[in-house]
């Protein structure tokens, strides 16, 4: 089962849904690993929208691609990584026109960053849904260096940056697509916890 | 009166210090000998002469030095000012406030001569003087919030208001209680609120932003906050926390009373002509403990305050590992005699500590 019911949390922290069909002259659905899945639900209830969808998929070590292709979407193209889909993912939201759905689903990282392209590329949030699939993994913003530790699955964890221990946090800013990561022995150095894992 | 201005830091050696008279101003913020969250907003027309309510930016005799100190912290990272592109207008609004308002409460300091959009901006105490052209950020060496707010105590966030609803889209914030500009940039009015705790379930931004959104030009509203700081550091940044945050364990009996400060925000809230966004300057003021105990009113106040104040409070504001040592410290301050309604000292009718031996 990859669906994962995250506990309530505080108001900065993003809610996620389920993905439906809306009608639109178009649909872009962006997903990582597990979100395969919620796409080829998507399909199962419409199967009509596939024709006009264009697919961004980044398995990340999972084999769901072949699935995916096998619903003949309009375009379909599959990514190492979300870094090495990114110049595509603009270059459709550059192009374009009204009436473009978004579908978001899989990892809170994927998701984050998509929407934010999304955004900036002048998307009404009306028209972007997401669903989160698979792992419950984070990606943390170190408040210090800045530096982005990505599929963080532990708290605390260790900055792949600078090194500091870091506890995970809540708060979440949309624009960085990123949970903040605050030293969590500043005031007691090198007393930091066994990391365990998250929402466990 | 003429302001003598200090020499001194906020970092490093710490040479900070309050004259009498700015302890005898300091904006303490208990009216009651108890604290729990309140929307506690009030129109910001003046105050008690002398008062840091008085003028509506208050300068004083840190003026010089904490300008000095935000130049150094922007210098390390420049991050701490930033303004999203729709916020430019909003920035010439704030720099128009901040000359006007300064010139005409302190005209001894600070000159604003305008012709047009030509525009003579003189600082005495930071020996600025620059001719500019209102609107066009070219003749500015910073963009008008950047350049403005380099010359004003205090923190600034920006707040643009669309859809019902407050964001913060720019801001200058160097002498914050542990939150990030660069982080929360962009986020509407209860997403930063987030980590609060306690004061979303009992409805306190809800009604603080229904207040807010009200607020009209020439009727600012303001509200004190309050949290504590070890060393009379400014820059008490998330960004530097695992520097600072070390500090908190070198106090001790012996060094609490001059080390433990208590850090008092004055928040006030301006709406902005041509933008329609709202300047929320964060004022922050502090007092050690020390100081604060040479009146007698404050001692027992505080020290009442600390003692009752909810674990969460406490825990939030990162003082729950030093209350049993400031209770300790601020017990010997307390007499158990009733005190005066109100935040002002009363220094003249409340009586001395009565000590018992």
């Amino acid at each position: 089962m990859s669906k994962f019911e995250f506990p309530e949390s505080i108001k900065s922290r993003p809610v996620y849904g389920t993905l439906e069909p809306r009608p639109g002259k178009s649909h872009l659905m962006i997903a990582d690993a597990e979100g395969a899945e919620a796409i080829l639900g998507l399909a199962v209830q419409d199967p009509s929208l596939m024709a006009k969808t264009h697919i961004i998929y980044i398995p990340k070590g999972t084999d769901f691609g072949d699935k995916l292709r096998a619903l003949n979407p309009a375009q379909y193209y599959e990514g190492p990584s979300y870094a090495a889909s990114v110049q595509r993912l603009r270059h459709v939201l550059e192009n374009a026109h009204q009436g473009l759905q978004v579908y978001l689903t899989g990892t809170e990282g994927l998701m984050g960053q998509a929407q934010n392209e999304a955004m900036q590329a002048g998307i009404p949030h009306t028209a972007i849904q997401t669903e989160h699939r698979g792992s419950v993994a984070r990606r943390m913003q170190c408040v210090h260096c800045k530096g982005i530790t990505e599929d963080v699955m532990t708290d605390p964890f260790v900055c792949s940056h600078c090194g500091l221990n870091l506890f995970v946090r809540d708060h979440y800013s949309r624009r960085l697509a990123a949970y903040q990561g605050v030293c969590i022995d500043a005031e007691d150095p090198g007393n930091v916890p066994e990391p365990k894992e998250l929402y466990t | 009166m003429t302001i003598q201005f200090n020499e001194e830091t906020f970092r490093d050696d710490y040479s900070f210090y309050n004259s009498d008279w700015a302890i005898k101003r300091f904006p303490f913020p208990f009216h009651e000998d108890s604290y729990m969250y309140a929307v506690n907003m009030e129109q910001h027309r003046g105050g008690p002469e002398g008062s840091v309510y008085e003028k509506r930016f208050d300068v004083d005799e840190h003026y010089v030095s904490e300008m000095r100190d935000r130049a150094m912290v922007l210098a390390d990272d420049p991050l701490r000012c930033q303004s999203l592109p729709h916020m430019t207008l909003a920035g010439w609004d704030l720099l128009e406030l901040i000359m006007v308002s300064k010139s005409e409460d302190y005209p001894d300091l600070f000159e604003l001569n305008r012709d047009g959009n030509q525009w003579r901006w003189i600082n005495k105490p930071l020996g600025i003087d620059d001719s500019f052209t209102f609107l066009d950020e070219t003749t500015l060496p910073y963009g008008p919030m950047e350049y403005i707010t380099r010359q004003a105590q205090g923190d600034f966030c920006v707040l643009d208001q669309r859809d019902e609803m407050l964001w913060m889209d720019a801001g200058m914030v160097t002498t914050q209680a542990d939150w990030s500009l660069d982080f929360d940039i962009g986020m509407n009015f209860f997403e930063w609120h987030a980590p609060v705790p306690l004061a979303h379930e009992m409805g306190i931004f809800k009604r603080a932003l229904k207040f807010l959104l009200n607020i009209q030009q020439g009727a600012p509203a303001r509200r004190l906050n309050w949290t504590m700081t070890v060393n009379p550091l400014l820059d008490t940044s998330p960004e530097n926390y695992h520097k600072w945050g070390i500090q908190k364990t070198t106090l001790t009996p012996e060094n609490i009373g001059s080390k433990q400060h208590l850090r008092v925000e004055l928040q006030t809230f301006f709406r902005l002509p041509r933008s329609n966004a709202l300047v929320f300057p964060i004022r922050c003021y502090l007092c050690s403990f020390q100081d604060l105990m040479t009146m007698p009113k404050w001692g027992r106040r505080l020290h009442r305050v600390v003692r009752d104040l909810p674990e969460e409070l406490a825990t939030y504001k990162g003082f729950i590992d030093n209350r049993p040592m400031m209770l300790d410290y601020l017990s010997k301050f307390d007499d158990g005699l009733p005190t005066s309604p109100g935040v002002f000292p009363d220094f003249e009718t409340e009586p001395p500590l009565q000590t018992t031996t």
